[in-house]
């Protein structure tokens, strides 16, 4: 277990953006609303070239935020040693100001299948996930933040709420939070559940990081709606009201905007940092 | 009932197969549906990255080929590491194997061409030798000296027009010849480059680029072979890093 209490405080509580190659001249000529950079952890393991060159530039006008896809903590299986060397690399070539994960897996039998897979909440998957966070964050020298996923169906299995199995993982590691309030929606859209009474029972003290996305919108086989987390278009209003009632509760965050797919223009993505930095302003002290 | 991760990987990359028993929408009901969000996202994103990988070869197939394709080779070969910029290395040899591809047999090269610039992309970072460097070697050691090349650089030999077909696909050059051509991949400074190497030449580059004396390679120069192009050609693209 890490001896850290609270996140680390490296990110400042402003607006960040997700960073996409497209934007390197916009974000440096003027950044606009964006005071931090969020960047996915495995696009920065080539061995050199524009993308390496790009992040040191990057990394001498912004805090960072890395942000891994790959590690597979939820795995069965080991974590992969090589990568956590590169990640340990990447982490102290860098010295971003925060360094996230997901509660998920994407690796089996040495398969990586590059999506983030759900896990039952049980006490056997709580001790090999707070085990594998200890594994990277020795490795990696500091604490990380551990993702809230977006969830569309439920296993039998689970033995514990989504919210009581992440405050034992803070409990158990000394890792710190990041909070995807899309993904909150999504899940209790998708599981009939109440987004606010979530965030009720959400360790809200121990969150570093708050992400926002959009999602795209289904039916299951019973014609009930199935939300899709896409990171491809704006964030919907129900999840900006929400961010509202866990801003209310938490204080002000750091707040990434995530837009993978279908990248748009740097103004309309800065539009969306922007309704985030209202979003703070608008916390009642 | 406890679902192993191996059942839930050997659904997601087999269509035929049932959801594993034990996942539910959160009212009891089978997943269903639900699940297929994961079977669907875990082949979208990777034919996503190996469209990404393959510009050209998309073109020439068309968008609807290449994307049913994609799904057989995803489901088949998934990425063995989490670094998606090194995913489709086994593209070109599967292409080669693909029945309903084989009436396009230099599909093959082309991927190769493709992967050889996304690893240059990709390469570390080499301060190329001056282009002085070469004249300064007194003329009776010319034919000593070893090249070493950059990182990013690698060689493609093909019987197929190579080079014309990813230019004419690529950055919309002139429909290519039917002639024998091989490429060079290199970067010069950070954006990959692609140059024509000649029958003539490849033999002699080949030869150079494992560790031949000039000397040497110069002796497997075939018909056209022009020493000072080729070197002018590597020194322009920052290939060469040190004369040894």
């Amino acid at each position: 277990m890490l001896d850290a209490s609270l996140p680390d405080p490296g990110l400042p509580a402003r607006p960040g953006v997700g960073y996409k190659a497209q934007h390197f001249n916009a974000l440096l000529s003027d950044p606009g609303p964006a005071a931090w950079l969020e960047v996915h952890a495995e696009n920065y393991m080539g061995d050199g070239g524009r993308p390496l060159a790009q992040l040191r530039h990057l990394a001498e006008r912004f805090p960072l935020s890395v942000h891994g896809v790959g590690l597979s903590i939820g795995g069965e299986g080991p974590l992969d040693p090589d990568h956590l060397a590169r990640l340990r690399h990447l982490v102290g070539w860098l010295n971003p100001a925060s360094f996230s994960e997901h509660l998920a897996w994407s690796t089996h039998d040495s398969h990586f299948l590059n999506d983030l897979l759900p896990l039952p909440y049980t006490q056997s998957t709580l001790s090999r996930v707070a085990t594998h966070i200890d594994q990277l964050q020795e490795a990696i020298g500091r604490q990380m933040l551990l993702e809230n996923p977006s969830s569309y169906l439920a296993f039998d299995e689970s033995e514990l709420t989504e919210t009581e199995f992440l405050r034992e993982v803070v409990a158990r590691t000394g890792c710190g939070l990041l909070l995807d309030v899309n993904n909150v929606f999504v899940s209790a859209t998708n599981l009939k559940t109440s987004p606010r009474a979530y965030i009720d029972a959400f360790p809200l003290e121990a969150v570093g990081e708050i992400h926002l996305g959009g999602h795209d919108e289904d039916k299951d086989d019973h014609g009930e709606t199935l939300l899709i987390d896409s990171h491809g278009r704006e964030v919907v209003d129900p999840v900006w009201a929400l961010l509202d009632y866990t801003l209310a509760k938490s204080g002000p965050k750091p707040i990434l905007i995530e837009w993978d797919n279908d990248v748009p223009d740097w103004p309309i993505l800065a539009a969306e940092a922007d309704r985030a930095q209202a979003a703070l302003a608008l916390i009642p002290s | 009932m406890t679902v192993q991760q191996a059942d839930f990987t050997a659904a997601l990359l087999d269509p035929t197969r049932a959801a594993p028993p034990g996942l539910s929408d959160g009212a009891g009901r089978p997943a269903g549906k639900r699940y297929d969000v994961y079977r669907n996202n875990v082949v979208v994103a990777l034919s996503d990255a190996l469209e990404t990988a393959f510009p050209v070869i998309r073109k020439l197939l068309g968008d609807q080929f290449f994307r049913a394709m994609a799904g057989v080779y995803v489901r088949a070969h998934p990425p063995a590491s989490p670094l998606m910029m090194h995913y489709g290395a086994d593209f070109p040899t599967f292409l080669a194997g693909f029945p309903p591809a084989q009436g396009l047999p230099y599909l093959p090269d082309v991927a190769r061409v493709e992967l050889a610039l996304r690893r240059a992309y990709h390469a570390a970072d080499a301060a190329p030798i001056a282009a002085t460097a070469l004249a300064e070697v007194p003329p009776d050691r010319l034919g000593d000296i070893r090249l070493s090349f950059a990182p990013a650089v690698s060689l493609i030999p093909s019987d197929y027009p190579i080079h014309g077909i990813w230019t004419a696909n690529a950055m919309g050059g002139p429909n290519p010849k039917p002639v024998a051509e091989s490429a060079l991949v290199a970067r010069p400074g950070l954006d990959p480059s692609l140059s024509l190497i000649t029958p003539g030449t490849l033999p002699v580059l080949t030869a150079l680029m494992s560790g031949a004396t000039l000397g040497d390679a110069l002796d497997l120069a075939g018909d056209g072979f022009d020493l000072s192009a080729l070197l002018s050609l590597l020194l322009s693209q920052g290939a060469i890093t040190a004369l040894n």
